[in-house]
């Protein structure tokens, strides 16, 4: 006998059609991120950066404590004597820094996205929200789940997982197992940026909070990691690093460490973000999905973010990598996945593959570098299933890539991985940053509609704006005005308006 | 086996038809559905797609195939095919091993065991 149960108790949610729901976009994402941005924008290129992160509200003190108190940092900075000497063995006399690395893998849920989740939880809390989401496919997820499962929130996390022939990439599967370990419901959808659709519309239903990766509270959740290097450092070898590499993607690891290793005094330490090449694959294509190894800490969001920070989910983001980086190392997927396994046989750490991109960054950089110079590397993640270069490598093979030993330059994204016949061969590659400058400014002024939209319709950048962009990029006034004019924007100062 | 009221199950969605697809899409990601999958306990069958419509709980059982409606752990309601009863996980380790890794770490330790016989005939020799 079949019982008919008329539930009558749809969802709040109006029209669920696509076009609706982006249309939608500010409204749900207001609600969701409890932030308003517009007090922020200066109405022409410029925001308040230094506001929109002291708005925040904690120091680095009130972070570090709100984040002992969930088992969060204060994780152990481990010299990799080995690796140090392996690099002195592949470099000219002299040369061979000392490599450390800061075992992030400790932290809760096994990365250093705990840091940034600790905070955005401490945010919805704070906002009164009973539920936070967060779309990631990648650790942040799992930091969310664990952050959101100790204050007794509900959490749903959005990933891409799966492409159009239902193949799931080993590395996401673990990640959405480890989430519905952590209680979290996942929502896994296929290749495309119409996830974001689906976000939406979650959110809508919901009420959550949208626990993005671009929030200052996340961003502040990462100084503290900065903070320690020197701290630690002072303590162990009497001086601050000269260098630390962070991974780059959106941006928010390099930036979050940056502005901890200023805050802590450490003004002559490099920041060097690094990323692994993908140059080539489409980060929207279907068929590429499943043919690259990394799903992040990758120049698929590391070249995007940090040209266009603002084109996330949040108006203004709070990670701008530009800002901070000195340099931009890339690195192929051959020598991390070389990397990950030289950590394990050469000094017994077992560690995921994506949480080594800055290791192998390290070593390239290493064998360049005086002997008595310390590089930190920022970060380790956890191993397991699905995140491991037997999987991903395995995984590649089943995709129709080669997997061979040879010279990592050959690496071709997508049909090649080489892992380097001799460690020598891992090397030092950089972006070119003034290229990524350019383009930033180029993104900056189509953000507010284009030359003639700059300065409220007048066409002329002001002198906040040059301020701005000339710290956005880590340049100068010459650089930035050079640019502009090239861009058919005008500026004020010295009563001359130029106009090309 | 059929799934009963209660079960955890996995359901799956087409979002977006291809022809639904927007922006700037690649071409082959253009050409094929953009979809969902989700777990949840099952409620029952649903007549069709829109949550919050008739649900028949009752039923013997479900099979694979069927649109159905779930909570899930978050206690939201959604609508989709089922398409597996209690979904584990079959992500492990590889489906083979990859000993190009481990010449990798081989060569490493010869080159430092190189390095330390190296350093010991330098000493050997009275060198500093």
């Amino acid at each position: 006998m079949m019982t008919i149960v008329d539930r009558g108790n749809g969802t709040s949610v109006g029209d669920r059609s696509y076009d609706a729901v982006m249309a939608r976009n500010g409204a749900i994402m207001r609600a969701a991120l409890g932030v308003d941005y517009a007090g922020y924008e200066s109405g022409s290129i410029a925001f308040d950066y230094d506001r929109l992160m002291g708005d925040v509200g904690y120091t680095v003190d009130d972070v570090r404590e709100a984040q002992r108190r969930v088992g969060v940092g204060n994780t152990p900075l481990l010299e990799l004597r080995r690796l140090t000497a392996l690099a002195r063995q592949c470099a000219e006399d002299g040369l061979g820094a000392r490599i450390f690395v800061k075992d992030e893998q400790t932290n809760p849920s096994g990365s250093y996205k705990d840091r940034r989740a600790s905070m955005s939880i401490v945010q919805a809390r704070e906002l009164g929200f009973r539920g936070v989401a967060a779309a990631t496919s990648g650790n942040y997820g799992a930091a969310v789940a664990s952050q959101a499962a100790m204050a007794g929130l509900k959490c749903v996390i959005a990933q891409e997982c799966y492409d159009s022939a239902r193949i799931g990439q080993p590395e996401i599967l673990e990640k959405m197992r480890k989430c519905e370990a952590l209680g979290a419901e996942v929502m896994q959808l296929s290749v495309g940026p119409e996830l974001f659709y689906s976000y939406l519309l979650m959110l809508e239903e919901t009420g959550y909070f949208n626990a993005s990766l671009y929030s200052a509270y996340g961003i502040a959740g990462v100084e503290p990691l900065g903070v320690e290097i020197v701290e630690q450092c002072h303590s162990l070898l009497g001086k601050a690093p000269e260098h630390v590499i962070a991974t780059n993607a959106g941006g928010g690891n390099l930036t979050g460490t940056a502005r901890g290793l200023r805050i802590a005094g450490a003004h002559h330490t490099l920041v060097h973000g690094a990323s692994v090449d993908l140059h080539g694959l489409s980060m929207a294509s279907d068929h590429d999905f499943n043919r690259k190894s990394f799903t992040t800490g990758h120049t698929g969001f590391g070249m995007p973010y940090a040209t266009d920070p603002d084109h996330s989910d949040v108006p203004r983001s709070a990670a701008r990598p530009l800002r901070y980086m000195d340099d931009y190392l890339l690195v192929k997927q051959g020598e991390v996945f070389a990397m990950t396994e030289l950590l394990a046989h050469l000094e017994g750490m077992e560690r995921g593959p994506a949480g080594n991109t800055s290791l192998a960054a390290a070593f390239a950089l290493a064998r360049t570098r005086p002997r008595d110079e310390v590089i930190v590397v920022q970060e380790t993640e956890y191993t397991g299933a699905g995140k491991h270069p037997l999987a991903q490598l395995s995984f590649a093979r089943d995709m129709g890539i080669e997997v061979r030993l040879g010279d990592p330059d050959d690496e071709i994204p997508g049909r090649s991985i080489v892992l380097p016949d001799h460690p020598s061969r891992i090397s030092a590659r950089y972006a070119d940053l003034e290229r990524m400058r350019t383009s930033y400014i180029r993104n900056a002024v189509d953000h507010v509609g284009g030359a003639q939209a700059v300065g409220g319709g007048t066409g002329i950048a002001s002198a906040v704006d040059v301020d701005y962009l000339v710290a956005e990029t880590r340049t100068d006034e010459r650089f930035v005005r050079r640019t502009l004019t090239n861009l058919g924007v005008g500026f004020s100062g010295n009563g001359a308006v130029i106009r090309t | 086996m059929p799934a009963r009221p209660g079960d955890w199950v996995q359901i799956h969605r087409v979002v977006l038809a291809p022809h639904e697809r927007t922006g700037k899409l690649p071409e082959d990601t253009r050409a094929v559905p953009f979809e969902s999958w989700s777990k949840g306990f099952l409620v029952g069958r649903a007549a069709d797609e829109t949550v919050g419509g008739p649900v028949d709980v009752g039923v013997a059982g479900v099979s694979v195939g069927d649109l159905v409606e779930v909570e899930t752990v978050v206690g939201r309601r959604l609508r989709g095919r089922l398409v597996a009863l209690n979904p584990g996980y079959d992500h492990g380790f590889g489906t083979t091993y990859v000993p190009e890794l481990l010449h990798v770490a081989r060569q490493a330790q010869a080159v430092l065991a190189e390095a330390h016989r190296d350093r010991d005939r330098h000493d050997l020799a009275g060198g500093r």
